[in-house]
């Protein structure tokens, strides 16, 4: 009950923020549809819509984690983190009460952008579009694991320059959605690799196009970097929060 | 009955002892305030009470119950107003008070009741839909006052819940509490002295993390040698310095 309902304020708390929302639901949506009016445009296939939506989602999600921290980095700036640390609140009321909005969030996300894609004219089954949300779960513990990290140790100027600047773009550039990483090689590819972002998108990619077959293979990296940032957030969560309200006179 | 035993209390920050082996005990339904100058250690103190920071030394019974060995037990006795209000922004001013009585794990129908209730009780109906973020500062520390009171706690802790306000504002809040004396064990602090004569039942006195001395307002003048409180006030707060 106590969880349902901090979750149930975090969530009034983010989408009453219009500006965060406008972002973060608003960004993604017109870059798919100005990349598929660039598209319209040309004669090669460069950003065809089977291959742009699932980067466009995965790319979305980096706003996630931007709502995140936002939320708890301002929750520990404010009074209000006191009132809370002195309620019977346990840890895990805190972590799944920020998670769980933030999970469907990030759901609903994902399914304004498919909304978005079919109507500029992604074909793709019913089940495909299921598989293509299912192999973006792992993406969305990751940013929110990314989102409780930066929420936890930043103030909320910093968490702007880090998930609104820093994640969005390394999510964009290293994901592989604006370009084919092959073509550029190298270096950045190598780099490119270690990140989860592109792996996201070609597992996302083989899903909607029914390669069933070639999702695990790109899923595993994301898996293990969600897995590990979540171990990583829910420890330095919990210790921060209570250095924090044992720390100040 | 005492509603709060503390037991050579201490709290150091590095070499600095910000409350130094504070013992007092408190009766059960007693209005007590805890005065002192800025820095005296009154916020440390309601911070370890309130299970927020835990003691350097010393032990404290909440309504019998450790705040060290059994928080969650103190926990859920008590509410805080912090010193600065502490509400939800983007909340209304009722959805703020569903929320304090939602964390206390109060049903939402519950809730919604004890939420209309506070409203009525604190005459908060014209302020009721609007957002907390919105409302002037003594509103918000009306509500962060209320989302307090929703819980009905057994020890109430406000720490200088009147600091900023106007006098008006303030007189208002000291009515609201007058009214909950007898109802539940208030813990106030304050660096106002007339707060502290208005409406305290008994006041401790804190200077440099020490408890100077404790008594109604006449023990105090009297322990002072002074019939003007702020005379009886400073010569007891300087005592240690001399």
């Amino acid at each position: 009950m106590r969880m349902i309902c901090f979750a149930s304020r975090n969530t009034k708390e983010m989408v009453r923020d219009r500006i965060n929302l406008m972002f973060g639901l608003g960004f993604p949506v017109v870059v798919l549809l100005l990349l598929t009016a660039i598209q319209a445009n040309v004669p090669v296939d460069i950003f065809p819509l089977p291959r742009l939506t699932p980067g466009i989602c995965v790319f979305g999600l980096s706003f996630i984690a931007l709502f995140a921290s936002m939320l708890i980095s301002k929750d520990r700036s404010s009074s209000l983190v006191l009132r809370l640390f002195t309620s019977p609140m346990t840890g895990s009321d805190f972590i799944f009460g920020y998670t769980l909005p933030l999970a469907l969030m990030s759901l609903g996300q994902i399914a304004v952008c498919l909304i978005v894609a079919f109507i500029l004219g992604l074909r793709a089954s019913i089940l495909n579009n299921l598989m293509l949300v299912l192999t973006l779960v792992p993406s969305i513990v990751l940013n929110i694991a990314i989102g409780l990290i930066c929420g936890t140790l930043l103030n909320d100027k910093q968490v702007g320059g880090v998930c609104g600047a820093l994640l969005t773009n390394l999510s964009a550039w290293l994901s592989g959605t604006w370009f084919d990483l092959d073509m550029v090689g190298g270096a950045f590819q190598a780099i490119a690799k270690v990140f989860p972002f592109c792996h996201a998108v070609d597992a996302g990619r083989a899903a909607l196009s029914g390669d069933w077959g070639s999702i695990f293979p790109e899923l595993w990296p994301v898996i293990g970097w969600a897995g590990a940032l979540l171990a990583i957030a829910i420890a330095i969560f919990t210790l921060k929060m209570k250095s924090d309200s044992n720390g100040k006179q | 009955m005492d509603a709060i035993e503390i037991k050579e209390l201490s709290k150091d920050f590095g070499d600095k002892k910000a409350v130094d082996s504070l013992s007092l005990n408190i009766q059960q339904d007693t209005l007590f305030a805890l005065l002192g100058v800025n820095g005296a250690g009154k916020t440390t103190t309601i911070k370890m009470l309130s299970c927020l920071s835990r003691p350097s030394g010393g032990d404290a019974l909440v309504m019998g119950h450790s705040i060290i060995h059994d928080t969650q037990a103190v926990k859920a006795l008590i509410n805080v107003s912090p010193q600065e209000t502490a509400i939800a922004p983007m909340l209304s001013t009722r959805e703020n008070l569903e929320f304090s009585a939602g964390i206390y794990g109060y049903k939402s129908a519950e809730s919604a009741k004890m939420a209309q209730d506070m409203i009525d009780q604190l005459n908060l109906s014209e302020i009721a839909s609007k957002r907390a973020r919105t409302l002037s500062g003594g509103w918000q520390r009306r509500l962060s006052i209320a989302m307090a009171l929703i819980t009905e706690p057994e020890v109430l802790f406000l720490d200088e819940p009147t600091i900023g306000l106007d006098v008006i504002a303030r007189r208002e809040l000291w009515h609201i509490i007058e009214n909950l004396k007898k109802k539940m064990t208030i813990i106030l602090t304050t660096h106002y002295l007339e707060e502290a004569l208005a409406i305290a039942d008994r006041i401790g006195i804190m200077a440099h993390g020490r408890l100077m001395a404790e008594g109604t307002a006449d023990s105090l003048r009297a322990k002072a040698g002074t019939d003007d409180f702020e005379e009886a006030f400073i010569r007891i707060a300087e005592e240690e310095v001399k």
